[in-house]
C-alpha cells in the first residue's frame, strides 16, 4: 500500500468471488428481499381493504357508533389478555429456565426442557379447549375470591363469572402457551452466560444464586427481553384459543373476572368473518390493521429497551 | 491477615482421572510463591484446588489436607463460598463483569458481604482498593463507566482490585499477565511486589523471567507423560531453583532444554 496515485489505471487487485459465497450471498440477499416484499405486501392490502371503513360514516359500522368505538375496546381486550399473559409467563419461564440450566441434574434438566419445548407443539385449539372445559371451572374459586377480597382493583371489580369464561382465564392460558417460546430463548442466553464471569463472582465468594444475579441475569437480560416481546406478539395475535374460552361481547373494561369481557381483534375477527359482508369486512380488517401496527410497535419498543444500555451489555 | 499454606499429600481428580499427585509443600505468608512448568501438569487445577474454586467443575475432588493458619481448607463443616471470601483469585484473562461500572466491579465482592456499608465508606474502599492496584489515577474521572471499556492491563488491575477490596488472607493468580503486553506486565508485576506486604501470594507464569523477578520461593510442576498425574516435582527457593536446582529435570526445564 502506497500513497502514490494512478487515477487511470484500475485497481490491481480484484478479489476473488467464489461460486459458494456468490451463491450463498444471493439467496441470503434474496430472501431478506422477499420478507420484506411479503410484509410491505400484507400491509398495502390491510392499508386498501381497510380503508372503505376508515372513510365510512359512523352509522355504518357495525355497532353504528363509528370505527374507534368499535375497535377501542378490541384494543383493550387484546392488550389486557397479552399483558396478563406476559405477567404471569415472564417470571415463570425465567425460572424454569435457571434451574434447567443451573440448578437441575442433567438427566432433569433434559426432560424437563422437553417437556416445556413439547408445550409449543400443542395446537392452539387444544389450548382452547383445555381452558375452557379444564381450566376455566377450576379458576371460578379463585375469580369468587377476588371478587370479595381484590375488588378495590379495577381489574378484580366483579362480579365474579360463574363460568370462569374470563379475561382472567384467557390470560393464564395465553401464559401457558407463550411460556415455552420464552423460557427457551432465556434457556438459551442463560446458558451462555461467560463462564469467565461466572469464575470471577464464585471466586469473590458468591452462592450459586448470587452468581446467578452477578453474571448470568445482567448478561441475559436482553435475551430474556426479546423472548417476552416473542411470547407477547404471540399472545396479541392468538385466535382460537381466545376464541373458544373468552364470553367476550362486552365494551371497554378493566373487570377480569366478569362474564362480559372486552373480545380481542384477532378472535373478534375469526368469529365475525364468516357472517361479515360489505363494510364488516372492512371493519374488521382495519382492527387487523391496528393489530399489526400493535405488534409493530412492541417489537420496536423491545429493540430499543436491549439497545438502551448496550455499552454495559457485555457485547463490546 | 496474610496466612501460611500447608498442603500434605494433596491428590485432585477429575472424575476418575488422577490429574494432580501428591503434593506436599509449605507456602510463607507475605510472600509471592511461584509455579512453573509446562502445559498440562496441573499447575491452574492446583491452584484452583487452594480456594475450592475446581470444585465448580462437575466430578473434581481432592484427597489430602490444605491447612491454612490451621484452618483444614476441606474440613467436613467449611462452606467453600466462605473459603472463597478469604482467598482471593486473580484469573488468565481478564474478567470485570461487563455489566458492572468500574466502580460496581470494585466493590462486587463486599456487597456479597452482605454487611451494609455506608456510601462514604464505600467509596473510600473503593478509592484504596484501586490505589492498591494502582489504577486509581486512571479511571477515577470514569469509575461509572463500564469496565470493560478500559484496556487489558486495566481490566485484570481492575479485576486486581476487585479481588483485594474484600481484603482477602490469600491472593490466587493463574497466569495474570500472559494476556497482557510487557509494559501492562510491569505494572503487574511492581504492584505485586508492594501487595505481598499484606498479602500471601501464589502465582501461575508461564514467564521464567517473571518468576524469577518477582517470587521467593517457586514450585516446579511436572508430568511424565500423557495421561499420567502432575508432580511437583521440586520446591525451594527461587534463586536456588534458578541457580542451582535439586532436581534435573528442573534445570532442563528453566535452561529450556526441555522436551
Ligand atoms: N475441567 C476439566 N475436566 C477434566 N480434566 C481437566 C479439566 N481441566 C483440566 N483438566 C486436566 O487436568 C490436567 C491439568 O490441567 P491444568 O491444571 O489446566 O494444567 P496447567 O494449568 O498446568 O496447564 C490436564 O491433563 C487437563 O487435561
Ligand atoms: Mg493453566
Amino acid at each position: 500500500m502506497t500513497a502514490t496515485k494512478a487515477p487511470t489505471e484500475p485497481p490491481v487487485q480484484r478479489t476473488v468471488r467464489r461460486p459458494g459465497d456468490r451463491i450463498f450471498a444471493g439467496s441470503a440477499k434474496g430472501s431478506g428481499i422477499f420478507i420484506l416484499i411479503v410484509l410491505a405486501g400484507v400491509a398495502a392490502f390491510l392499508i386498501s381493504e381497510a380503508l372503505p371503513a376508515l372513510t365510512a360514516p359512523a352509522d355504518e359500522i357495525p355497532g353504528g357508533e363509528g370505527l374507534t368505538a368499535y375497535i377501542a375496546p378490541l384494543i383493550l381486550g387484546t392488550l389486557l389478555g397479552a399483558v396478563l399473559a406476559l405477567i404471569v409467563a415472564t417470571p415463570l419461564a425465567v425460572g424454569i429456565a435457571l434451574f434447567i440450566t443451573y440448578y437441575a441434574p442433567r438427566r432433569v434438566a433434559a426432560v424437563l426442557g422437553y417437556v416445556v419445548d413439547l408445550l409449543a407443539a400443542i395446537p392452539s385449539v387444544v389450548y382452547g379447549f383445555w381452558g375452557l372445559a379444564v381450566v376455566a371451572p377450576r379458576m371460578v374459586p379463585f375469580h369468587e375470591w377476588a371478587a370479595d377480597n381484590l375488588s378495590f382493583l379495577p381489574f378484580f371489580a366483579g362480579p365474579a363469572s360463574t363460568s370462569g369464561r374470563t379475561m382472567f382465564t384467557v390470560g393464564l392460558v395465553l401464559a401457558v402457551m407463550i411460556l415455552p417460546i420464552i423460557s427457551a430463548i432465556s434457556r438459551e442466553v442463560f446458558s451462555q452466560a461467560p463462564a469467565l464471569h461466572r469464575e470471577a463472582a464464585l471466586a469473590l465468594g458468591a452462592t450459586r444464586w448470587e452468581m446467578i444475579r452477578m453474571a448470568v441475569l445482567p448478561y441475559g437480560k436482553s435475551g430474556v427481553i426479546a423472548g417476552a416481546m416473542l411470547g407477547l406478539g404471540r399472545a396479541l395475535g392468538e385466535t382460537m384459543a381466545v376464541a373458544i374460552i373468552l364470553s367476550g361481547g362486552a365494551g371497554a373494561t378493566l373487570n377480569l373476572i366478569s362474564n362480559s369481557n372486552p373480545s380481542t381483534i384477532a378472535s373478534n375477527i375469526a368469529l365475525r368473518f364468516p357472517e361479515a359482508t360489505g363494510l364488516g369486512v372492512n371493519t374488521l380488517i382495519a382492527s387487523g390493521l391496528v393489530l399489526f401496527v400493535i405488534t409493530l410497535v412492541v417489537n420496536m419498543l423491545a429493540r430499543w429497551v436491549v439497545n438502551r444500555r448496550a455499552d454495559f451489555s457485555g457485547a463490546n | 491477615m496474610a496466612k501460611r499454606i500447608d498442603v500434605s499429600d494433596l491428590n485432585i481428580y477429575y472424575t476418575n482421572f488422577l490429574a494432580v499427585e501428591g503434593v506436599n509443600v509449605s507456602i510463607e505468608p507475605r510472600s509471592i510463591t511461584a509455579l512453573i512448568g509446562p502445559s498440562g501438569c496441573g499447575k491452574s487445577t492446583f491452584l484452583r484446588s487452594l480456594n475450592r474454586m475446581h470444585e465448580v467443575i462437575p466430578g473434581a475432588r481432592v484427597e489430602g489436607k490444605v491447612v491454612i493458619d490451621g484452618q483444614d481448607l476441606y474440613g467436613s463443616d467449611v462452606d467453600p463460598v466462605n473459603v472463597r471470601r478469604q482467598i482471593g483469585m486473580v484469573f488468565q484473562r481478564p474478567n470485570p463483569f461487563p455489566t458492572m461500572s468500574i466502580y460496581d466491579n470494585v466493590v462486587a465482592g463486599v456487597r456479597l458481604n452482605s454487611t451494609r456499608m455506608k456510601k462514604s465508606e464505600m467509596d473510600d474502599l473503593v478509592e484504596t482498593s484501586l490505589k492498591g492496584a494502582n489504577l486509581w489515577n486512571e479511571v477515577k474521572d470514569r469509575l461509572s463507566r463500564p469496565g470493560s471499556g478500559l484496556s487489558g492491563g486495566q481490566q485484570q488491575r481492575l479485576c486486581i482490585a476487585r479481588a483485594i477490596a474484600v481484603e482477602p488472607e490469600v491472593l490466587l493468580m493463574d497466569e495474570p499477565c500472559s494476556a497482557l503486553d510487557p509494559i501492562s506486565t510491569l505494572a503487574i508485576e511492581d504492584l505485586m511486589m508492594e501487595l505481598k506486604d499484606r498479602f500471601t501470594i501464589v502465582i501461575v507464569t508461564h514467564n521464567m523471567q517473571q518468576a524469577a523477578r518477582v517470587s521467593e520461593a517457586t514450585g516446579f510442576f511436572n508430568l511424565n507423560g500423557v495421561g499420567q498425574p502432575g508432580r511437583l516435582i521440586e520446591f525451594n527457593p527461587t534463586e536456588k531453583i534458578f541457580s542451582n536446582p535439586d532436581q534435573k529435570a528442573t534445570e532442563d526445564y528453566i535452561s529450556g532444554r526441555f522436551g
